[in-house]
């Protein structure tokens, strides 16, 4: 049983986009604030820190979640992947962010990183979603710049196999 | 925000998670998927001493099929259920609502029972639940206690759960017809419904209706079938008698307009499903 008391800084690893990473974190850390400020993962961005703007996902065990309604000590000994895992190394975007980049599907990208994370996770489970599907995915998303149409037609150009 | 201070415990089996329970009480919240508990708790509005964490509890985390029963465990996440295979056949008012419940972001972590445990008034799940007559299964040390859903939910986010109980699973009974409809009106979608309307005919004769986001917890009644007028009466006595409620999202007038709008039309498109 894992027992933390609530003053105690308790060291948490996991992996970080195939990279064994740790650091120290009171039970109460959020994996936001323990990405951003112990690794110094700053990809992952904090919107509205209640779980309904959507900035914040990542995928723990290839599963989309927001990453603010969860604990880093729940991260523990988990895979987790942020929006640094989609380029190549050499910096060239994956064909979902072409995508993205291509339609428009961004202004601030303040978003963005959730908004990639969570079509990362529902492209490998349903690759040819229709518009509905897209449109059912992204209600679970707060953007406002695009008015959600670049976003649209990114996300459908990439699943269709033939941007247009 | 951030979370106030918190012990945080991690047992490795139900034993252990009961054993915690007793020991701390009242002091400690449960955290499964933490989808409400989580915000609460960034919120400042849940201030527990101590989080026991059983998100890692194997041993709960199944669907099974038991008598006339689908049990679901406490760590079963509401995705797991949604693509469960047997869902559509076996509980398909589930299946017709578990779709509005959160996102596709949020229904990967939230779980079943947290939606029971949670208890609010306009959730869908505990609707689905109290509309089909099904039960919540609590453990303590000092013993197995099984719940009716309208004993279980008590009423504005609270439920006859003891301090030292935890919720291990949640028992829906098997539907014996596919005749049923589900509709909610919400702000946005995935947002808590500010209505929601279920109807399921049971046999030729009667019909269970569920309404959440009325009152402080679903309401069930078990109707005649007698045709289209005849609900759209229930429907009008139902909006007097529950009176619905103000907040954020809409006044208890509008609430009880809603009711007597779209109750009749979840009534018809349920008559409409071939036998």
């Amino acid at each position: 049983m894992r027992r933390v008391s609530k003053d105690e800084r308790s060291r948490i690893g996991f992996t970080l986009n195939g990279r064994a990473v740790s650091g120290e974190a009171e039970p109460r850390m959020l994996l936001t604030d323990f990405l951003r400020h112990v690794i110094g993962a700053t990809g992952t961005h904090v919107g509205c820190e209640h779980g309904v703007c959507g900035c914040c996902t990542v995928l723990i065990d290839g599963v989309a979640v927001r990453a603010c309604l969860t604990l880093a000590v729940q991260a523990e000994g988990r895979a987790v992947t942020t929006v640094e895992a989609l380029a190549a190394p050499d910096g060239t975007l994956n064909a979902l962010q072409q995508a993205f980049q291509k339609y428009h599907a961004l202004q601030c990208g303040f978003c963005t990183p959730g908004i990639l994370m969570s079509f990362t996770d529902y492209l490998a489970r349903n690759p040819h979603p229709t518009e509905d599907e897209i449109r059912e995915v992204l209600s679970g998303h707060l953007c406002r710049c695009t008015g959600y149409a670049g976003i649209v037609a990114a996300v459908l150009a990439v699943s269709c196999g033939s941007p247009n | 925000m951030k979370p106030r201070r918190f012990d945080y415990v991690r047992p490795d089996s139900t034993d252990e998670a009961v054993a915690v329970l007793a020991e701390y009480g009242d002091a400690a919240s449960v955290l499964a998927g933490g989808q409400s508990l989580m915000a609460m708790l960034n919120l400042r509005v849940a201030e527990p001493a101590v989080l026991v964490d059983i998100s890692r509890l194997m041993e709960l985390d199944y669907v099974r099929v038991a008598d006339d029963k689908i049990e679901v465990g406490a760590a079963v996440t509401q995705n797991r259920l949604k693509d469960w295979p047997e869902l559509a056949g076996k509980l398909p008012l589930v299946a017709a609502a578990l779709p509005f419940v959160g996102h596709f972001q949020t229904r990967n972590k939230g779980t079943v029972c947290g939606s029971i445990a949670h208890a609010d008034p306009s959730s869908e799940i505990p609707l689905a639940l109290a509309t089909l007559g099904g039960e919540v299964v609590l453990r303590s040390q000092r013993g197995m206690r099984v719940l009716g859903a309208p004993e279980f939910q008590r009423g504005m986010l609270t439920t006859a759960r003891e301090p030292d109980e935890l919720i291990v699973a949640v028992r829906f009974p098997v539907q014996s017809t596919q005749r049923l409809a589900f509709r909610e009106v919400a702000r946005r979608h995935g947002d808590f419904a500010i209505i929601a309307v279920a109807a399921c005919i049971e046999d030729g004769h009667a019909m269970r209706i569920g309404v959440g986001g009325m009152a402080d917890r679903p309401a069930v009644l078990q109707v005649a079938i007698d045709g289209v007028a005849a609900a759209k009466d229930i429907f009008v006595s139902l909006a007097r008698e529950l009176e619905g409620y103000d907040d954020l999202h809409a006044s208890a007038r509008f609430r009880r307009d809603l009711l007597r709008q779209i109750g009749p039309a979840v009534v018809e498109e349920a008559l409409r499903c071939a036998a």
